[in-house]
């Protein structure tokens, strides 16, 4: 089915096409049509909505729901993310899976509300305390978003993980064409571990505690070999006219499509450049960059984001020092422009 | 029931300190669930603080909550299983200092689960520390000079505060210094978990306990203290009862 939505709107349906059965969320803008569409529907459908008191209301309720085994979804913007850290670290030490949308405004503190990705580094460090990785997808349109977020609710029950959708205001916000699959039958998983209350079976508890320090460490040591499990088998990326490129633009999200629009227009002028655009941010594509990084014919890299170079420490730890990274951002919710991004190119040129 | 140990207990040697109340206060969870709920789906929702490992001594599911959030991840739980009989036990410091917007919240909205508060006036894990339900002149670690209101402000009156919130339907201050209050806690814990399955709203009894260990007392002259200190500031008995006209 075809349907002409706004970004927050077309999440919320593809959550509850993935089956989400329970929402908890608190009104933040540029998010807040999220929380509204749930509002609408899960009631209407016998599912559990909620508008909590908080942010940090919010994760807990998902905490709780989610170790019912419950298919659980939360949404929210910068600010109220960093409420929602305590909760992530909690639902990761768990290993609980839940979906986390995060729309980003600018940012530090209470910022603005327009769209920036001021959130990079908390969304793909960990963000909250202790050794823990969050899957990061990051969708460029808001039909990936849609398709992003069905994939969300898979990976988070395949690896009892949090999964974190990255998308900012103008995602959000946007309205686009979008398609939905009507036949798309989410897969039902399994959760022996989910608490339910029955007695008839041996007793389950859902725990981030690990009291001794051995125990601990074992736990950590179990996060990691699941975090590697996911870095070998879950990078997703966009690759484009990138195969004969001699500078290779980098960029993620709504910021990533600009520069798609902006790499057209060069190689129309006869440059041969390209973009690779990390749709995991955590996995991040090391793997896929490097290989560009090892190309004789490839000049240098350009990463282009809506924040203060962010991701750039990424992009250079895969590069490896093989290639010069150069970094152009726009920040504060202002957006690079085509032209913007094809006179940074050109002054590098030079 | 003599003195046989509650079928819903474990095994598992509890980890309080000599005399501590948290032991009886189990105790009386699990005598309520043995003679009322041997049947019924139950969750527990553990808190951070002394009871943190409470789920080892109980042979059903539990899920362990962050500092305070306890009501929050109870509201989660028992939405996702309405059958369940589902409860959180909280210490002072985790519901009424850094979980309270949880907590009231939970109670406004009518939360159908119970909350157990074990209030014995101090951060009791952390070392002794000064909580919201210290009471005035009391000496902590962090109130050397004895609780001043005038500095540290007043002890909070949770219960007191939940009472007029219409989703609230039992609220009961017990205490466990004596066998009649012994008691009456577990009748206020039948009454609550009661009230709970019948669907009719938000439930939390608060039970004035002892913290011999960071009272500097005796397991004997800690009841005591709670005879002849506590119960001037916290008021012992039912306070609503919205099934009853209470
Ligand atoms: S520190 Fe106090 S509350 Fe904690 S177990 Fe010991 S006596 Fe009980």
């Amino acid at each position: 089915m075809k349907l002409l939505m706004k970004g927050n709107e077309a999440i919320a349906e593809a959550a509850l096409r993935a089956g989400c059965e329970c929402f908890f969320g608190y009104p933040i803008t540029p998010q807040t049509e999220l929380l509204q569409y749930m509002a609408k529907k899960l009631l209407k459908s016998g599912g559990v909505f909620i508008q909590a008191e908080s942010e940090v209301g919010a994760i807990n309720m998902a905490y709780g729901a989610s170790s019912c085994g419950k298919r659980v979804m939360t949404s929210s913007s910068g600010p109220g993310i960093s409420l929602k850290q305590e909760g992530i670290s909690y639902l990761a030490g768990a290993e609980l899976p839940c979906v986390i949308v995060n729309i980003m405004r600018g940012g530090p503190g209470l910022g603005n509300i327009n769209a920036a990705q001021s959130d990079y580094l908390q969304a793909t460090k960990g963000g909250g305390h202790g050794d823990y990785k969050v899957i990061v997808l990051a969708p460029s349109s808001v039909q990936e978003a849609v398709e992003l977020t069905m994939k969300a609710f898979e990976l988070a029950d395949k690896y009892r993980n949090p999964v974190m959708i990255l998308g900012d205001g103008m995602l959000g916000q946007m309205m686009e064409v979008v398609e939905f699959d009507d036949n798309y039958q989410p897969q039902k998983v399994e959760k022996p571990w989910a608490v339910t209350g029955d007695r008839n079976r041996e007793k389950r508890v859902t725990n981030s505690l690990y009291i001794v320090p051995e125990e601990l460490e074992k736990h950590n040591f179990k996060l990691r070999e699941k975090y590697k499990k996911i870095k070998e088998n879950e990078v997703m990326v966009e690759e484009y006219l990138a195969d004969d490129a001699r500078v290779i633009f980098v960029s993620f999200g709504m910021c990533a499509r600009i520069v798609k629009s902006a790499v057209n227009r060069l190689r129309q002028a006869g440059e041969k450049v390209g973009l690779v655009r990390p749709i995991t941010l955590w996995p991040f594509p090391e793997n896929e960059l490097k290989r560009y990084a090892s190309k004789e014919e490839v000049e240098f890299f350009i990463d282009i984001e809506m924040n203060l170079g962010q991701m750039l420490e990424d992009v250079k730890l895969s590069v490896e020092g093989k290639k010069t990274v150069h970094f152009y951002g726009r920040t504060g919710g202002m957006v690079p422009t085509i032209q913007e991004i094809m006179d940074f190119y050109y002054s590098l040129k030079k | 029931m003599g003195f046989k140990r509650p079928e819903c207990l474990t095994k598992e040697s509890m980890h309080y300190c000599p005399g501590c109340g948290h032991g009886i206060i189990h105790r009386l969870i699990a005598e309520v669930i043995d003679e009322d709920y041997k049947e019924s789906k139950i969750i527990g929702v553990a808190p951070v603080g002394c009871a943190v490992f409470i789920y080892d001594y109980f042979n059903f599911d539990f899920v362990a909550a962050a500092h305070g959030r306890a009501t929050a991840a109870a509201t989660g739980v028992k939405r996702s299983i309405p059958d369940a009989l589902v409860f959180s036990y909280q210490g002072d410091g985790d519901i009424a200092a850094i979980g309270t917007s949880e907590v009231i919240h939970a109670a406004t909205r009518g939360e159908n689960f119970t909350a157990i508060f074990v209030n014995n006036g101090v951060y009791a894990m952390t070392g002794g520390q000064m909580a919201p339900t210290t009471i005035p002149g009391q000496v902590t670690v962090s109130s050397p000079y004895g609780r001043d209101p005038k500095v540290q402000g007043y002890h909070i009156k949770l219960c007191e505060m939940l009472v007029p919130l219409d989703g609230v339907a039992f609220v009961a201050r017990t205490s466990i210094h004596n066998l009649k209050n012994i008691e009456f806690t577990k009748k206020a814990i039948k009454r609550a978990f009661e009230v709970q399955m019948n669907n009719e709203g938000f439930s939390i009894i608060e039970v004035l306990s002892n913290c011999p260990t960071n009272w500097g007392l005796s397991p004997s002259e800690s009841m005591k203290r709670i005879e002849n200190e506590v119960l001037k500031y916290y008021s012992l008995g039912i306070f609503k009862d919205k099934g009853r006209g209470i």
